[in-house]
């Protein structure tokens, strides 16, 4: 995914000259390519992420368009006011990659997790706070980026990640998608746990003739509020699955429209995810999403119990 | 030369020019009944120079694409910055009398989006040089021979991310690209030897690859020598520490942290400010 990403932004950057690319620290050979073919337009600028977004603002100011990439943590937490005041504030088209959005980086510990990205980014206006589920989508909505008048977040996920997105269902940011019909229950995911929630639905159904829907929101800011709206008022519970802390995240942006806009009326709601504290286990990815409950047979088992209170 | 040598005493003459800007700041101050005061009155012979002798701007086409940039990165001192921008017809004067007030367009810090002539919001410190130094490398991919000046207090300088963008403005050698300081060595709380020192100062600078001058940052023809002749060294971005007193010309201020900001200013006090300012 993060290939793919930089990949688009290489394709990007060689037919719009408007492009430029900003680096902190990252690997060695990172985009060479574009090192070697635009060098005037390609930055690496070390372990400054706060001078980097404000670098990035200059230049978007004078009609660029960078796309900045680091480590997810680094690009929100560590800069978080440059993000704020330099981008936001200014309403600048500059374009957030982050790498190793939610429990990517797990052997690396709490220092490096990017589990409150979404939170802190979606909380900024002027923000549009993006989580593509697999490399394929990634290659549909990087370019889409490139006219998009203010700044953009872009939460990358490990690499490898299966293939779920269908091409046929396009993307539009913004705009969430319906990958699996509803029936009782709607999955409400963003990024990679739409992979895992696509599996939980198709256990459901498989074992226990449960129907469980899953609505993709690759775009958790700006909600695509009427897709979530119409489909609330079709279901009979709600359960949002997102690899980020409870705080403010996909399951909070879904709890406050409901609220917002039924009341009484929304559908019963259950949101999974990381609870608020900072984790404190190593291994893999895969081993903290186990940890938390967020792989496929515990999403399905805490839906299973969710509806077993609220479909009665 | 120590730079206490630069450093003038209360009482010195300033000119009309000078007397007259001030004499806006206090407008400023008036309409809003506060403001940082100190902070902008260090300030305004800096201003007076870049914006009369130095910057290529055009008041009626603020975002005109060949002007120089000029970015307060010390946004408290905003009140400098929109008395030389009324001044020179970017907006009427009058916009200070509703300084910070609800509907006013001159808020406590300056917004780009809302006051012409302004290139940046600024207010929280430590961003301008960052800024700066994208748009000086957008002019140098553009090959537009505008400049950026970007004026940082004291107390800013303290923020980490001043030093993130040194050392990238030094590595780029970015000729086009002016810092300045209103070393005026009073920050909020105390002078800035005691709260943070940033002695040697110059050198810091140097050693991140800026070619450096010192001067008295009152003085118009020392302020008028040294910025005509940027860059001082073409394959480096400049320095120049600029030595004020915090709150020149109002002598209860000068030199006083009390007056770094001050809110709730009475009629009385604006009284003997246009007093002494004449």
């Amino acid at each position: 995914m993060r290939k793919t990403s930089l990949d688009c932004v290489y394709e990007l950057a060689r037919r719009d000259p408007r492009v430029v690319f900003i680096g902190s620290d990252l690997g060695a050979g990172t985009l060479d390519s574009f090192k070697e073919e635009m060098p005037e337009r390609f930055f690496m600028e070390g372990v400054t992420e706060q001078n980097i977004i404000g670098m990035a603002a200059g230049l978007a100011m004078e009609g660029y368009i960078p796309y900045v990439n680091t480590i997810a943590t680094f690009i929100t937490r560590r800069c978080f006011e440059q993000v704020a005041v330099d981008l936001c504030l200014h309403n600048l088209p500059v374009r957030l990659i982050g790498n190793g959005g939610g429990l990517v980086y797990a052997p690396l510990g709490p220092t490096h997790l990017a589990i409150e990205d979404i939170s802190i980014m979606r909380s900024l206006p002027n923000m549009t706070v993006v989580a593509p589920v697999d490399k394929e989508e990634m290659a549909r909505f990087v370019p889409q980026t490139l006219d998009m008048p203010g700044p953009v977040y872009i939460r990358l996920a490990k690499g490898g990640d299966p293939i779920v997105s269908r091409a046929e269902n396009g993307f539009t940011v913004g705009k969430a998608i319906l990958m699996r019909d509803p029936g009782d229950i709607l999955l409400v995911s963003t990024g990679v746990m739409t992979n895992r929630a696509l599996d939980a639905a198709a256990a459901l159904e498989a074992t226990g003739g449960l129907r469980c829907g899953v609505l993709h929101m690759h775009t958790v800011k700006p909600l695509d509020d009427a897709a979530l709206l119409d489909l609330a008022g079709k279901v009979r519970g709600i359960v949002t699955v997102e690899e980020h802390t409870l705080v403010g995240g996909l399951g909070s942006a879904v709890n406050d429209l409901l609220g917002d806009r039924l009341g009484r009326r929304a559908p019963p709601v259950l949101r999974l995810g990381i609870p608020d504290r900072f984790p404190d286990k190593y291994g893999t990815q895969d081993d903290l999403l186990g940890y938390y409950g967020l792989q496929p047979d515990a999403i399905a088992n805490s839906v299973r119990e969710f509806a077993s209170v609220h479909l009665r | 030369m120590t730079h206490e040598a630069h450093i003038r005493v209360v009482g010195d003459d300033l000119d009309e020019r000078s007397l007259a800007l001030r004499r806006l700041v206090v407008r400023g101050l008036d309409g809003g009944k506060r403001g940082h005061m100190g902070s902008a009155f260090s300030l305004i012979e800096m201003l007076r120079v870049l914006y009369d002798d130095i910057l290529r701007f055009d008041p009626k086409n603020p975002t005109w694409a060949d002007r120089d940039r000029c970015i307060l990165s010390k946004g408290h001192g905003c009140l400098a910055l929109y008395a030389i921008l009324a001044d020179k017809g970017f907006f009427p004067a009058a916009e200070l009398d509703r300084f910070c007030q609800f509907d006013g367009m001159l808020g406590g810090h300056p917004e780009r989006a809302k006051v012409p002539g302004v290139e940046a919001s600024t207010g929280a410190l430590g961003h301008g040089l960052s800024i700066g130094l994208g748009q000086a490398l957008a002019m140098r991919l553009q090959n537009r021979d505008s400049r950026v000046f970007v004026i940082m207090g004291d107390g800013e300088i303290n923020e980490g991310s001043v030093w993130e963008a040194a050392l990238c403005a030094g590595k780029h050698r970015l000729s086009n690209l002016v810092a300045m300081v209103d070393y005026n060595k009073l920050q909020s709380y105390d002078r800035t030897s005691i709260v943070q020192d940033l002695e040697p100062l110059a050198d810091k600078w140097r050693a991140f690859g800026f070619d450096v001058r010192e001067v008295d940052g009152h003085d118009v023809d020392q302020l008028h020598r040294v910025l005509s002749n940027v860059p001082f060294d073409c394959g480096k971005p400049s320095a120049i520490i600029c030595h004020t007193v915090k709150g020149r010309g109002i002598a209860v201020a000068e030199g006083n942290p009390e007056w770094h900001h001050r809110s709730k200013i009475n009629d009385d006090e604006v009284a003997a400010m246009y007093a002494e300012l004449e």
